[in-house]
């Protein structure tokens, strides 16, 4: 089973989480400003790298915090966690080619 | 507090009778209050097991409080103790913003005890509940099967007491009484 590293609760089954795609997305500071396409950029594109990637991941079934993750989507590895509102210490675009 | 005209008696959907398995033994636990307690910035406070890490417990007779979380805490007592409980939130937390809802009607619990316990909560939690890993005073929101849990150790005994929501009950009182057959 692929344990995950909450960083509130450690070491606990993948079972209890659910992710919440990738992290760091900042939403527009006027979203009414934004055509279309701009929008539809904001909701819907991703980075989806081939490597190390920021999630958003959820212990549902434990302390039901929101948190960060950097995860190899490679390999499945999870590289480090860390809380909402922290910055990753792995550089996240320093993904495979 | 609560108007009394408003709070309703409480069913027992799993009857009282123990499942005996000398090696896991499971038993619904009696009716009681449950009250969650939702405060940020209350971890100094010594009161009410305000000052418990996350994912630990203290218990004492009926009365128990569960850090589940970084602002989350269920705290249990006797089905008679309502009031007394609510009085010392208040007097503990002041003026503090908090929220406490009463969820007695929501939880049932059960208990499974004996040797093989932890082996029967394993055929479907998947943590691990060895004494290094979850020693006494141990307790979190997990899963059982497909219900979600809260799982409380609160003494060194092989004793482990599951909270469900009311609607699960049977279900997990059911998985339970098939894993401690087999443990
Ligand atoms: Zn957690």
């Amino acid at each position: 089973m692929l344990l995950i590293d909450c960083p509130f609760c450690g070491t606990r089954p993948e079972t209890e989480f659910r992710c919440g795609g990738e992290a760091h997305i900042a939403r527009p500071t006027d979203p009414s400003a934004l055509d279309d396409g701009a929008w539809a950029e904001h909701l819907f594109v991703r980075s989806n790298p081939r490597g190390l990637h920021a999630e958003r991941w959820i212990h549902a079934h434990g302390c039901g915090r929101w948190f960060n993750a950097v995860r190899d989507t490679y390999t499945d590895r999870f590289v480090e966690t860390y809380k909402a509102g922290e910055q990753p210490s792995h550089p996240i675009d320093d993904a495979r080619a | 507090m609560l108007d009394r005209s408003l709070v309703a008696r409480r069913d027992r959907p799993l009857g009282a009778a123990p499942t005996s398995n000398d090696r896991a033994r499971v038993a619904p636990a009696p009716a009681g209050v449950r009250l969650s307690l939702r405060v940020r910035g209350a971890e100094g406070l010594s009161s009410l097991g305000l000052g418990l890490a996350i994912n630990r417990m203290s218990a004492e007779g009926e009365r128990f409080s569960a850090r589940l979380g970084p602002d989350e805490w269920l705290l249990g007592a006797g089905e008679a103790e309502l009031e007394t409980l609510e009085g010392e939130i208040a007097a503990a937390l002041g003026d503090r913003f908090r929220s406490v809802v009463d969820v007695s009607h929501r939880n049932v619990a059960v208990e499974i005890a004996g040797p093989d316990a932890a082996s029967a909560l394993n055929a479907g939690c998947p943590l691990d509940l060895s004494d290094a890993a979850f020693p006494a005073g141990s307790a979190t929101r997990t899963l059982l099967g497909k219900a979600e849990i809260v799982l409380l150790r609160p003494t060194a005994e092989p004793l482990y007491r599951v909270e469900c929501w009311r609607s699960f009950a049977t279900y997990v009182h059911g998985f339970l009484v098939e894993a401690a057959r087999t443990a």
